[in-house]
């Protein structure tokens, strides 16, 4: 620990200064990564990743490797978490895992296998030596962004090409992948127009939250006869259990009460006794 | 702090992955334990560049992010093609292969 360094990432602190930091991170990316694997929301899991990813790129700057504690923080945190979060949002409600174990005894097992993985891996470490944190060598540049620039360009440069041949083809899989081939003819105005005289409800669906006594998307809207519209509430609302399911208006309610306990103005047609 | 600390914490958040990977259902939440298990081999790596002094393990590290992302992008994708069929997220839906 004594010939440890920290190397252009700004952070010169002392000795207890860098074991403190790095307790506190240990224990919150430990902490993170479980509550990643027992919380139901897949968001949930997704905020948790987001702690790791932080307290790791915050442990590389540590380390003297400021460059990929920014490409951590700029990639990962920045992109690939929100390809994720932008997933889980297409994906919607089914995103919320189930608990029931479809596999008799899988989590009994998967927790002693985990437990033998952890005591080897333990155990190599243990055996390995590892010796303590040694300076850069002159040969590595004289900072560490240049120092990677050399290596990525001299030493690792077909590897670094090939990583370019990756990508197009990671993009060019994902583009393929997600299109979707047309299996029936564009349908056209007419037919839409059709379509909607034959579904008998021509006028578009009633905006949620009107004249109730919430503006919220949550809330349906209320009829002129005091009822509430069904149709105002997105569909998805329901099985997650945002929406509200009782009316948020009694039918029989004074319109006076309406208008002072929500507080903006009425419109006249939405009297619940008229 | 010396590398072995780094290595065990390393280790240590592997091991959460993995069991992530084998409990969980469903399989944007598997992706991310993935995506966890190789963050601490980067952890790995980058202690290991600490120790020896130069910077090959933090190039290899930049090699596991840049194909971290690529296969994100086409994990999320197979994903995506497997929610529009199936209309479901979680992996005991895409049974297909099984009977």
């Amino acid at each position: 620990m004594n010939h440890s360094y920290v190397l252009a990432a700004g952070t010169n602190t002392d000795e207890v200064a860098r074991e403190t930091i790095f307790w506190i991170l240990c224990f919150a990316s430990i902490g993170a990564a479980l509550a990643m694997i027992l919380v139901r929301r897949a968001v949930h899991c997704a905020m948790m990743l987001a702690v790791v990813m932080l307290a790791l790129a915050t442990m590389y700057a540590m380390q003297g490797a400021p460059f990929l504690a920014f490409v951590q923080i700029i990639v990962y945190t920045g992109a690939v978490l929100m390809l994720f979060l932008f997933v889980i949002m297409l994906i919607g409600i089914s995103s919320a895992d189930s608990v029931t174990e479809t596999i008799k005894g899988q989590r009994m097992a998967a927790g002693l296998v985990a437990i033998g993985f952890f005591v080897i891996l333990i155990l190599g470490v243990g055996h390995a030596a590892l010796g303590p944190a040694t300076r850069p060598t002159a040969a590595n540049g004289t900072n560490n962004l240049s120092g990677l620039a050399t290596l990525i360009f001299t030493t690792y440069v077909f590897p670094f090409e090939v990583t370019g041949a990756l990508l197009i083809t990671a993009a060019l899989g994902a583009m393929v992948l997600a299109h979707r081939e047309r299996t029936a003819p564009r349908p056209t105005q007419r037919q839409l127009a059709a379509r909607r005289l034959e579904s008998g409800h021509m006028a578009p669906d009633p905006s949620p939250g009107v004249y109730a006594l919430h503006d919220a998307a949550d809330r349906p809207a209320l009829l002129p006869d005091g009822t509430t519209s069904e149709l105002s509430v997105s569909t998805v609302l329901a099985p997650r259990g945002v929406a509200e399911e009782p009316p948020s208006v009694p039918p029989q309610k004074e319109p006076e009460a309406i208008t002072a306990e929500s507080g903006h103005e009425p419109a006249p047609s939405g009297r619940a006794d008229t | 702090m010396s590398p072995v600390h780094y290595v065990s914490l390393a280790v240590i958040l592997f091991v959460i992955g993995a069991v992530g990977v084998l409990v969980r259902r469903n399989a944007i939440v598997i992706f991310m334990c993935v995506e966890l298990m190789l963050n601490a081999c980067n952890l790995a790596f980058v202690a290991f560049a600490s120790m020896h002094g130069n910077l090959d393990g933090q190039v290899i590290a930049f090699f596991v992010m840049v194909v971290a992302a690529a296969e994100v992008v086409v994990g999320l994708a197979i994903l995506m093609a497997i929610y529009r069929a199936r209309r479901s997220a979680s992996v005991d839906d895409a049974n297909l292969l099984k009977y």
